[in-house]
């Protein structure tokens, strides 16, 4: 497929949200806001418990601040192409997707890839700037490492992307999908990390949450960044992120592929 | 080889019902129960019925978004369903209540990013967004963003977007929808251009019937998932019983006319109703009259698509 359409779909993803501007600045202070109050609240938890899942507080703020800077990004709350395409399916318009000659699944995700790439860039650095001159984080020194970050950013953003589209797809079935979403958002947030690190919770919980793919938008990328050896020892969490990617998207093709088929379009 | 090729085309919708707490019943509905029809290359089709009739599931199937129960069905000689992203290439589709534009950018980013899903060669797409753009007027509204734009732009921006890349058959779903009657006839001029100079087929689905008359030489109506007309206009009076009306003022109060070909449907006063076949030539009768009695004004209204319809849809 022509890569010149993929890169039209990104960078109209990516203008379509820098419309609005005071919608941008509006959640990069709400992101501050709450990455300063998580900061207090995991010094107090650190202090009475040191070295808890073996971060120091140092780690523990990195953490804090880095979950704040991947919630818009990788769509923890849910939002946008969910929002959108359920209602998409429920109105009939998809009917106007399906009959461009693109396929679905890569017009959404090079769509979600350009929205991606502007929160990253406000609502994700904006605030992490703050809290840098604001809390003593733990930046890693090697270049290798932070490639390896951004990396599994971008496989966080693609299993985000992932998962809300295989939310969005549900609407051919089920017509509402708030019920099936509002679990989705609450297991982004907790089997994620995103509220608190996975390495703190205890045995079973734990092991259920590495099981699970939310692990890969925030566990795993504020992992790659905080590992003190440098170089390859990360090369297993993004071996994991791509595995997660592949089968969520190849499941999400499948799904496309069977919805298209056998689901009438509403409406009309 | 027709360009749109449909033999005996059915599709059934189960309707699941509930009865009471536990029991559900199915319902088998026939939203097109055995259709046969083909339009060939160039014409300009108008397809109606009254809503439920099986309109908008037939456009469904003919772009491929549908599969057909059973029946055959070949456009461009492509299995619609089968081969939905080949034809879509080689189809617009316009749809009056939706919009295939991007809702927050600028309408010029829009048609940028269908030349890019469309393939369209660069000059193809210049000269083509050049002359539709100058032709629906909307060349000072390439800067806004779509939800700016009011519904009447946004229809002729919908249709520029779906004439950039060529298509060789054009479907209209209720275009005129919510329009003033200035753009609906700007519309309508465009669409009869459009088919004549380029030789686009069209097929166009409305509830406005001015449209059919003033687009479409071919009318096919649909009632009950069946196609209860298909033909031209002259044909769809006589089917409709058509009739045309010759309006008399005489100059003294008469009694109903009798005169051979026509009959009086009304009286009032000076004025009588005259109803004389839709095909059958006025001229005798109005002569007849002329002969009899003295005339102070005369006029001879038209049948128009409404007048016939009912008569179509009541049909067993």
């Amino acid at each position: 497929m022509s890569a010149s359409l993929y890169a039209g779909l990104a960078s109209r993803g990516f203008r379509r949200y820098a419309t609005y501007r005071s919608a941008t600045l509006a959640g990069i202070f709400t992101n501050t806001v709450f990455g300063v109050i998580i900061s207090y609240t995991y010094i107090a938890l650190w202090v009475e418990r040191p070295q808890l899942g073996g971060y120091g507080i140092a780690q523990a703020l990195t953490f804090a601040w880095v979950a704040q800077a991947l919630i818009m990004p990788v769509g923890l709350f849910g939002g946008g192409i969910v929002a959108d395409y359920s209602e998409r399916v429920r109105s009939g318009a998809v009917a106007t997707d399906l009959q461009r000659p693109a396929p679905l699944l890569a017009v959404r995700l090079a769509e979600d890839l350009g929205r991606a790439a502007y929160a990253l860039l406000t609502r994700g650095i904006a605030p992490m700037l703050v809290g840098a001159l604001l809390f003593p984080l733990a930046w890693p020194s090697s270049v290798s490492t932070w490639l390896l970050f951004a990396l599994s950013i971008t496989l966080a953003v693609v299993i985000g992307f992932a998962l809300r589209y295989l939310l969005g797809l549900l609407a051919f079935w089920i017509i509402d999908t708030s019920g099936p979403a509002s679990v989705l958002v609450v297991l982004q947030i907790f089997a994620s990390g995103s509220a608190l690190p996975l390495v703190t919770f205890p045995g079973v919980l734990r092991r259920i949450c590495e099981l699970l793919p939310f692990r890969c938008l925030v566990q795993v990328p504020c992992d790659v960044l905080l590992r003190e050896d440098t170089g390859t020892g990360s090369l297993p969490l993004i071996g994991l992120q791509l595995l997660w990617a592949t089968t969520l998207l190849g499941l999400g093709a499948v799904l496309t592929r069977a919805a298209v088929r056998t689901v009438v379009v509403q409406g009309g | 080889m027709p360009m749109i090729d449909v033999h005996d085309l059915r599709r059934t919708f189960l309707i699941r019902e509930r009865r009471g707490v536990l029991r559900r019943t199915r319902r088998e509905v026939q939203a097109v129960d055995g259709i046969t029809f083909s339009v060939e290359p160039g014409e300009a089709v108008g397809y109606i019925g009254p809503n439920g009739a099986g309109k908008s599931t037939t456009i469904k199937m003919l772009t491929g978004i549908l599969v057909p129960t059973s029946g055959h069905l070949r456009v461009a000689d492509l299995d619609p369903s089968r081969r939905r992203t080949e034809l879509a290439r080689r189809i617009g589709v316009v749809f009056g209540q939706r919009t295939g534009l991007w809702w927050d950018l600028p309408l010029r980013d829009s048609f940028e990013l269908l030349r890019r899903i469309y393939r369209v060669p660069t000059p193809t797409y210049e000269r083509n967004l050049s002359a539709y753009v100058g032709l629906l007027e909307i060349g000072d509204l390439l800067g806004q963003p779509v939800r700016q734009l009011s519904l009447g732009q946004r229809m002729r921006a919908d249709i520029v977007a779906a004439l950039l890349h060529d298509p060789e058959i054009l479907y209209l779903d209720e275009p005129t929808i919510g329009l003033d009657i200035a753009s609906k006839q700007r519309l309508r001029t465009f669409l009869r251009e459009l088919n004549a100079d380029r030789g686009t087929t069209i097929l166009l689905t409305t509830h406005d019937l001015v449209d059919i008359e003033q687009v479409c030489r071919r009318v096919m109506v649909i009632d009950h998932g069946r196609l209860a007309f298909d033909g031209d206009f002259a044909a769809l009076h006589a089917a409709g019983q058509a009739t045309r009306t010759v309006v008399v003022d005489f100059h003294d109060e008469v009694p109903p006319i009798d005169v051979p070909g026509s009959r009086v449907v009304r009286v009032d006063g000076v004025r009588q109703w005259l109803t004389v076949p839709a095909g059958t030539p006025t001229g005798p009768v109005i002569a007849a009259l002329a002969s009899s009695h003295e005339i102070a004004d005369l006029s001879i209204r038209e049948p128009t698509i409404e007048d016939v319809l009912p008569h179509l849809y009541a049909r067993p």
